[in-house]
């Protein structure tokens, strides 16, 4: 299969008054041609920090990139100029926000919202614009798409703005898209809708997606493969199966266990004890070892190697690591 | 629209005889009379003045004469000045106020949101806290110490710019600057918050996850967004260019409409009194609609009528 990005060891740092705050600290993974990536972990382990590393669009000052590479179809984007870096946004890579009430200007309409990118890349005529915006809206599932194009985005509902945004995202027919938690901010009919949407559009245009969530259900509805992050780096990675059905990170388990169930008689979730480490000053070794109920002393002391366990699913942790088992078998047996 | 604007002339003509009445109250409230300090005063002269404002008559009649002469546009004759009806002197003092108006708002307006603009986008670096440092000296420093200022500096010790008077473009730089600085400290200030605010928007970083140039970003994107709270204190900025431009004219020696103003107060000339005081809240009630609508403009969220439905 043919890689279109591939994220080589990303170290992201924000520089703050109070320190230095190391939100991605070497992140690995890889995104295939049409392929639907989730990115999933709880809020500021640092996966929204790496969806804007690759667009670009970390604020410097503070944000920084200070190591890794981004390629993107072959070029590393980490050592793009600013200029070059703008032919690519909106063009070859597009990012769709969280929040769809305040993703839109409130003081333009959606057909200067929707065409403006295109208008901006493309040589286009105004009439060729117009049919393409048309044509987007259609896809988007927007009726009457003519009159709604002069409307300002105050006449539009949560959900119907998310598919403006989509739209948006999508009319200069990019090869990547970046969905940021897409339907975090809608209620849950509409979260259907937009996931069956994204679906929809992925197989009209074969887009690649990268789709950052904390929402384990939204990622088994629509996911191909799964990268856990914790603490800045990512943990797990593996098909969706092999994610929901096979977790081998104890980070991993926990994180479905805390899932509700209608299949288990259980009247409380069971929570992950414990908070995230403090990344002005991260753990070395296993950032999880201090929530773990099995860490063990090794865990404290050395970062685990990436464990390979098949083709698609790796894992860093050291009771997964091949040496494990051999100690296993040393252990006196009582 | 066509509606809001008719409802909002009603309102405007309520609320200028209102102040007709207020003015009018004051005035005969005022001890002294126009005669007064007369010492060259033609008794036919004094007895046709009176007789055409019938300041014999109780006061309510006389009211309601005023009434009637100002809905026909007709302020009378001035006391003071001979020969001079107030309609007169507000034909010759309006324009070259109304032009010291105009020049002042739009080098305050343009002035003040670029520098606004600039600090923002240079947020917290040395050209931000230099503009900045202007704006509170400018909001501090009163614009008749300012203009004075001005005059010794550029006027006396430099000889760069004629002190005084209003003939040419060079007269108009001091008496201008004297007036704009305030305000457009004020607009600096403002732009520069709200456009700071605004640049944090998610909107912004769509736009620039768009691709779009700098330049589109700060100019499409989020002045439009920015302005509004400096349209919304442009009302209170004009009422105060105005009442400046009384005291700016006074020193620059302009003969505007704001020597006129104050003159008639000093010498109790009624007719010129109420002439300038109706005129000057006309024209602030109207730029003040002018303001309103100017926001609807900017803002499609706001409805200047209720409609059902949306």
């Amino acid at each position: 299969m043919e890689k279109i990005l591939h994220v080589e060891n990303l170290h992201v740092t924000f520089t703050t008054y109070g320190g230095t705050v190391q939100a991605v600290r070497g992140v690995d993974f890889h995104l295939n041609k049409g392929e639907t990536l989730a990115i999933v972990g709880e809020s500021g382990c640092g996966k929204s920090v790496t969806s804007n590393a690759i667009m670009r669009l970390i604020p410097d000052p503070p944000g920084k990139i200070t190591n890794g590479s981004i390629l993107f179809k072959g070029q590393d984007l980490a050592k793009f100029s600013e200029k070059k870096m703008r032919s690519i946004r909106g063009v070859d890579i597009s990012m769709i926000f969280q929040d769809p009430m305040t993703a839109l200007n409130p003081t333009l309409t959606i057909g200067t919202q929707l065409m403006e990118g295109l208008r901006t890349h493309r040589k286009v005529t105004s009439e060729q614009a117009k049919k393409k915006a048309i044509e987007m809206m259609d896809l988007v599932g927007i009726s009457n798409p003519e009159e709604r194009l002069k409307q300002y985005p105050h006449q539009f509902s949560g959900g119907m703005r998310q598919r403006i945004v989509i739209a948006i995202a999508l009319i200069c027919e990019p090869d990547l898209l970046i969905a940021d938690e897409p339907t975090t901010a809608l209620d849950v009919t509409i979260q259907a809708q937009i996931l069956e949407l994204f679906e929809k559009i992925q197989d009209t245009t074969g887009v690649s997606i990268i789709l950052i969530t904390h929402d384990l259900g939204v990622v088994a509805k629509i996911a191909d493969r799964i990268a856990v992050m914790y603490a800045g780096k990512i943990i797990e990675t593996g098909t969706k199966r092999e994610i929901f059905y096979e977790p081998q990170h104890p980070y991993t388990k926990g994180l479905l266990n805390s899932v509700p169930r209608l299949d288990l008689k259980e009247d409380r979730l069971s929570p992950i004890d414990g908070t995230p480490p403090d990344l002005f000053s991260p753990p070395q070794a296993c950032a999880f070892a201090a929530r773990c109920p099995y860490a063990m002393e090794v865990c404290d002391k050395v970062y685990p190697a990436d464990t390979e366990l098949s083709e698609s699913h790796k894992v860093s942790c050291w009771l997964q690591d091949k040496r494990a088992k051999q100690l296993l078998a040393l252990a006196p047996t009582n | 629209m066509l509606k809001y604007i008719l409802k909002r002339f009603m309102i405007m003509l309520v609320t200028l005889w209102i102040i007709i009445t207020l003015t009018f109250i004051l005035m005969v409230n005022v001890p002294g009379s126009p005669f007064n300090s007369d010492q060259s005063s033609n008794e036919t002269i004094k007895a046709n003045l009176e007789a055409h404002y019938n300041l014999d008559a109780p006061y309510h009649i006389q009211y309601l004469n005023y009434l009637k002469s100002v809905a026909t546009f007709d302020f009378g004759p001035s006391i003071k000045q001979p020969n001079q009806t107030v309609n007169d002197l507000l034909g010759r003092g309006f324009p070259i106020s109304l032009e010291l108006g105009l020049v002042t708002i739009a080098v305050a307006v343009i002035s003040g949101i670029i520098l606004g603009i600039i600090a923002a986008l240079r947020h917290n670096g040395f050209i931000d806290y230099m503009a900045m440092g202007f704006a509170v000296l400018g909001i501090s420093i009163p614009n008749f110490i300012l203009a004075t200022l001005l005059i010794q500096q550029l006027a006396v010790n430099l000889n760069l710019l004629p002190p005084a008077t209003w003939s040419s473009p060079a007269h108009m730089v001091m008496p201008v600057l004297a007036l704009a600085t305030g305000p457009m400290a004020i607009i600096a200030r403002l732009t520069r918050s709200t456009m700071l605010e605004v640049l944090t928007q998610d909107y912004i970083k769509m736009a620039r996850a768009k691709g779009l140039s700098p330049w589109k970003i700060v100019f499409k994107h989020a002045l439009r967004n920015a302005l509004m709270p400096v349209v919304t204190i442009m009302g209170t900025l004009l009422a105060g260019i105005l009442t400046g431009t009384f005291v700016i004219e006074q020193i620059f020696a302009i003969p505007g409409m704001g020597k006129y103003f104050v003159e008639s107060i000093n010498q109790r000339d009624y007719p010129v009194i109420m002439g300038t005081t109706v005129f000057y809240s006309a024209f602030l009630i109207l730029m003040l609609f002018l303001v309103d609508i100017a926001y609807g403009i900017l803002d499609p969220r706001i409805k200047f009528h209720k409609k059902g439905g949306e």
